[in-house]
């Protein structure tokens, strides 16, 4: 009789059930239709995990995800070391090559600061709200590292909708790309930038992580490992430690990162009615920023002789590099000899630093 | 008079769609670049016969680097 009470079928609430459908549904879409499965896969199965009853797999201080959990996310060991494997893989090059690209990084920050000025306004805690604008972002790891500092309990939802909208920046981005360009604008070819030398790569990330965390030492964490990183790759005499970085190491963290994330997912921290809100929020944080991105873009083009196409602004979120590779493709939508790739990367990796700033800026101001 | 196909970003040749002697018509695709994950297409800037590949399927070219040449 007592194995049987101790059945975990019997103590499944309705609310455990809907969760294994959300699961179950994350798992299908990484292996079906291929959506993040490096990611959806160990979270889908992180949210089962969460709503088997009686298991005390996050049990706090004893379950074995809770401890994953723990050490890896609530210590923030996590997401700085996928930073160092993002370091180790990003070619600074066509940033560099035109500097002026940054600003289009920045710009599509306006959708993490109007996002959390309106759930501020929705009656969400300042904390709260900075996490929620993050999103906007479109950067999982950046979003978790803020979560965890900010606002821990709201940290499955915001993962989770910072990596859908990753995921799903092929179709959410386009939408806003041609409503907010003309064709003219679209077929607009970019003058190549300058040559950049082996010497100004290997400084970059010296000079980039002095000035960054010297302005905001709240960045710290994340902008130093990815810094490092990018130091390890250029120096070209530390092969394994790059190669350690960008496979191995990255490749183990996120692993723990997905099922540990995904388990924070029980049915009562999910199943309310903030989920909600945060998944629109979020979304709409994205599409500002895409949207900011583009218009900045066409700013600059007023006051510039050499034309910078639009699209590229939409590449300012850090979804790297998916957005770059939706600019390209809708740019050669509109003329198919243009090749927008690498100018958009140029935005795109400033994207990333940008939305760190953005995090450590919130940081500074909150904690 | 041959006109030089030049690649228009960094990347690996995926794939080559023409042989020497082909003839091509202007925005026909000659060869795919992958960069980034991504395979971009390459087209033809003119009418022409393809005289001489100068690249070959897996090799890494730099932006500008001479692919094709085209009379």
């Amino acid at each position: 009789m007592a194995f049987i009470e101790g059945m975990g079928i019997f103590a499944v609430t309705p609310g455990m059930a809907l969760m294994w459908v959300i699961g179950l549904t994350l798992i299908y879409l990484a292996i079906a239709k291929e959506y993040e499965p490096l990611l959806l896969l160990p979270m889908g199965f992180g949210i089962l995990l969460a709503n088997l009853p009686l298991t005390q797999l996050m049990a706090p201080g004893e379950g074995l995800i809770w401890r994953f959990y723990h050490y890896g996310v609530e210590w923030r060991i996590i997401p700085p070391l996928i930073f160092l494997g993002l370091g180790a893989l990003t070619d600074f090059g066509p940033l560099l090559s035109q500097p002026r690209l940054i600003f289009l990084g920045a710009g599509a920050q306006v959708g993490v600061y109007l996002t959390f000025f309106l759930a501020c306004g929705l009656g969400f805690s300042l904390e709260e709200a900075a996490t929620i604008g993050i999103i906007g972002g479109a950067d999982g790891p950046t979003t978790i590292f803020l979560a965890a500092e900010l606002a821990p309990h709201l940290l499955g939802p915001c993962a989770v909708a910072a990596y859908s909208y990753m995921a799903l920046v092929p179709l959410l981005q386009p939408p806003v790309m041609r409503l907010l360009t003309t064709a003219n604008e679209r077929k607009i070819k970019m003058k190549k930038g300058r040559k950049v030398g082996p010497r100004e790569k290997l400084l970059f990330p010296i000079v980039a992580a002095l000035a960054i965390m010297l302005m905001v030492p709240a960045s710290a964490p994340l902008i130093a490992m990815f810094m490092l990183g990018n130091l390890f790759r250029e120096s070209g005499v530390v092969e394994r430690l790059t190669d350690a970085a960008q496979n191995s190491l990255l490749n183990i963290v996120t692993l723990f990162l997905g099922v540990s994330v995904g388990a924070t997912m029980s049915a009562d921290s999910f199943l309310r009615q903030d989920a909600i809100f945060i998944f629109c929020l979020g979304l709409l944080a994205f599409i500002i920023s895409t949207a900011s991105g583009i218009l900045l873009a066409k700013l600059m083009n007023l006051f510039t002789a050499a034309k910078i196409n639009p699209l590229i602004g939409a590449a300012g979120v850090s979804a790297v590099p998916m957005a770059a590779r939706v600019a390209q493709k809708i740019g050669a939508q509109a003329d198919k000899k243009n090749y927008l790739l690498m100018f958009a990367m140029g935005p795109n990796i400033a994207g990333v630093i940008g939305t760190v700033i953005a995090a450590g800026i919130f940081l500074t101001l909150l904690k | 008079m041959a006109e030089e196909v030049l690649a228009p970003l960094s990347g690996v040749i995926w794939k080559i769609t023409v042989a020497p002697g082909d003839a091509v018509e202007e925005d026909d695709e000659v060869l795919v670049i992958e960069a980034l994950k991504m395979e971009t297409p390459v087209y033809a800037p003119c009418d022409g016969k393809v005289q001489a590949i100068h690249v070959r399927e897996g090799d890494a070219v730099e932006e500008d680097q001479r692919l094709l040449s085209i009379e």
